[in-house]
């Protein structure tokens, strides 16, 4: 296959980036979106060229270290074969036709600022996760698991919300640069279990703080995140976020929680 | 955001209900628009002061959802910060878009609105001393009325607004609960959108066609 790329180039966060094309051939269908960007950087390098930087750890969809925005859709899903939610290092080559334009561009959000080419800084969800995204116990040996009864529907959606990777396709996707969908999953993760009950309203009310602290927007409701969240946490788990956010404004501080 | 849109949804429920008072004939209609000039709550309140007190709700809530949207966007506009070069939309509606030029426009139709059936200073076809349903009837009749067509206009964009906001405000009050509750509140905003439009369009149009004169 032979893929004509366009992608974005910033040399750091103070140059203004721009576009730019690049041809990348011998690009075989079962590469993923990755490992084509790794045969156009090899080519770069053997032509003396700046690599083009972007972030990759697992390759494997499960730790939310890759995302790009492609042909405008965060992850590229709107790219993908059939329609799947999916991370950048799973959408694979065999998704484009051959000869095929493909934007390229990084996370674009005010708090997401672009380091070099397609990285961003994404340590503002550190910051979201540190102001209450935990449960303060005391570690020590595991406690038998019955003695703890979850609801089975509960755990579900405990569950669901927990596999949120972190990636920041929501705040890309987002026309308001909110991290709603971001910070509501672990909100929800935390809410739906015994353990998170101690700190629950505390939690909501440091995290959205962290959160308009750190300048994301505001939620308005239009879904664009939860249609390109690879783990395809619900937009439920805003509203269960003003829920829980309504409710600690009636208890002071959470304590009474 | 949320809470003073409601208000103001409530209120347009309650308006529709009471233009559809144009079907039972003049003295109903009448009587209506004078109970709500005067004997709401009466005794309780004096004559004439509890419409005082109803506008001026109405007026801090659209105050307030102005105040509100205005905060949200310039917070929203800075938090996007540059945009993209390509961007799919995938999940937004055309009324979840347009809600803010929408709700600009929907402004200033209502200052039109009001300076031409309440303060009857933009008089269409009718005198400033006509009873409010001889003033409903000359304004809407006569075959296409530009004013039918220019309030329905008006009731599309209040419409569109309403269905994305009727879904929003709910959800930021937290009922958006799960994937089924998420299908009601939908279900529930375009009931409401949809009722909002035939509930208003249907006395003008009535009038146009001759069936109230």
């Amino acid at each position: 296959m032979i893929i004509n790329l366009r992608v974005w180039r910033q040399p750091n966060a103070q140059t203004p980036g721009k576009m730019v094309a690049y041809r990348v051939e011998g690009v075989s269908e079962d590469m993923s979106f990755l490992e084509m960007l790794d045969l156009l950087n090899e080519d770069l390098t053997v032509r003396g060229e700046e690599p083009v930087a972007f972030d990759s750890d697992c390759r494997e969809g499960i730790c939310g270290m890759c995302g790009v925005v492609i042909n405008g859709s965060a992850h590229g899903r709107a790219s993908s074969h059939g329609d799947v939610p999916t991370t950048t290092c799973q959408l694979h080559m065999r998704s484009f036709a051959d000869g095929a334009t493909i934007d390229v561009e990084p996370w674009r959000a005010g708090s997401f600022p672009v380091i070099k080419d397609l990285v961003v800084d994404r340590s503002a969800f550190d910051r979201i996760i540190s102001a209450g995204g935990f449960i303060s116990i005391n570690a020590g040996s595991a406690p038998e698991a019955h003695s703890v009864p979850v609801p089975k529907l509960q755990a579900d959606r405990a569950f669901d919300a927990a596999t949120c990777i972190g990636c920041g396709a929501c705040v890309a996707a987002c026309p308001n640069g909110s991290a709603m969908l971001f910070t509501s999953a672990k909100i929800t993760h935390l809410a739906m279990l015994p353990q998170g009950q101690p700190e629950r309203y505390l939690r909501v009310k440091n995290m959205v703080a962290q959160h308009d602290a750190e300048g994301f927007g505001g939620c308005t409701n239009i879904g664009e995140c939860a249609d390109v969240c690879p783990k395809q946490i619900p937009l439920d788990a805003i509203s269960q976020l003003n829920r829980d956010l309504l409710k600690s404004l009636f208890k002071g501080e959470g304590k009474t929680a | 955001m949320a809470i003073t849109g409601l208000l103001l949804i409530a209120f347009l429920l309650m308006h529709m209900v009471g233009n559809l008072k144009m079907f039972l004939g003049p003295e109903s209609f009448n009587h209506y628009a004078e109970w709500l000039k005067g004997e709401i709550l009466y005794p309780i309140f004096p004559k004439g002061s509890f419409i005082w007190l109803f506008r001026f709700v109405l007026l801090a809530s659209i105050v307030a959802h102005m105040y509100s949207a205005w905060v949200l966007t310039i917070r929203d506009r800075a938090a996007r910060g540059s945009n993209y070069v390509v961007t799919k939309r995938r999940a937004q509606t055309y009324s979840a878009r347009t809600m803010r030029w929408g709700g600009v426009i929907l402004a200033g139709f209502l200052v039109f609105h009001l300076l031409q059936f309440t303060t009857r200073t933009f008089l269409t076809g009718f005198t400033a001393t006509d009873d409010p349903y001889t003033m409903f009837v000359k304004s809407f009749s006569g075959p296409m009325s530009f004013m039918v067509i220019l309030y329905a206009l008006w009731l599309v964009a209040v419409c569109m607004h309403v269905r994305h906001a009727v879904w929003s405000a709910l959800t930021t009050l937290g009922l958006n609960t799960s994937e089924r509750a998420r299908g009601v509140l939908n279900s529930l905003a375009w009931i409401v959108a949809v009722l909002l439009f035939v509930g208003f369009i249907a006395a003008p149009l009535a009038v146009m066609f001759g069936w109230i004169k």
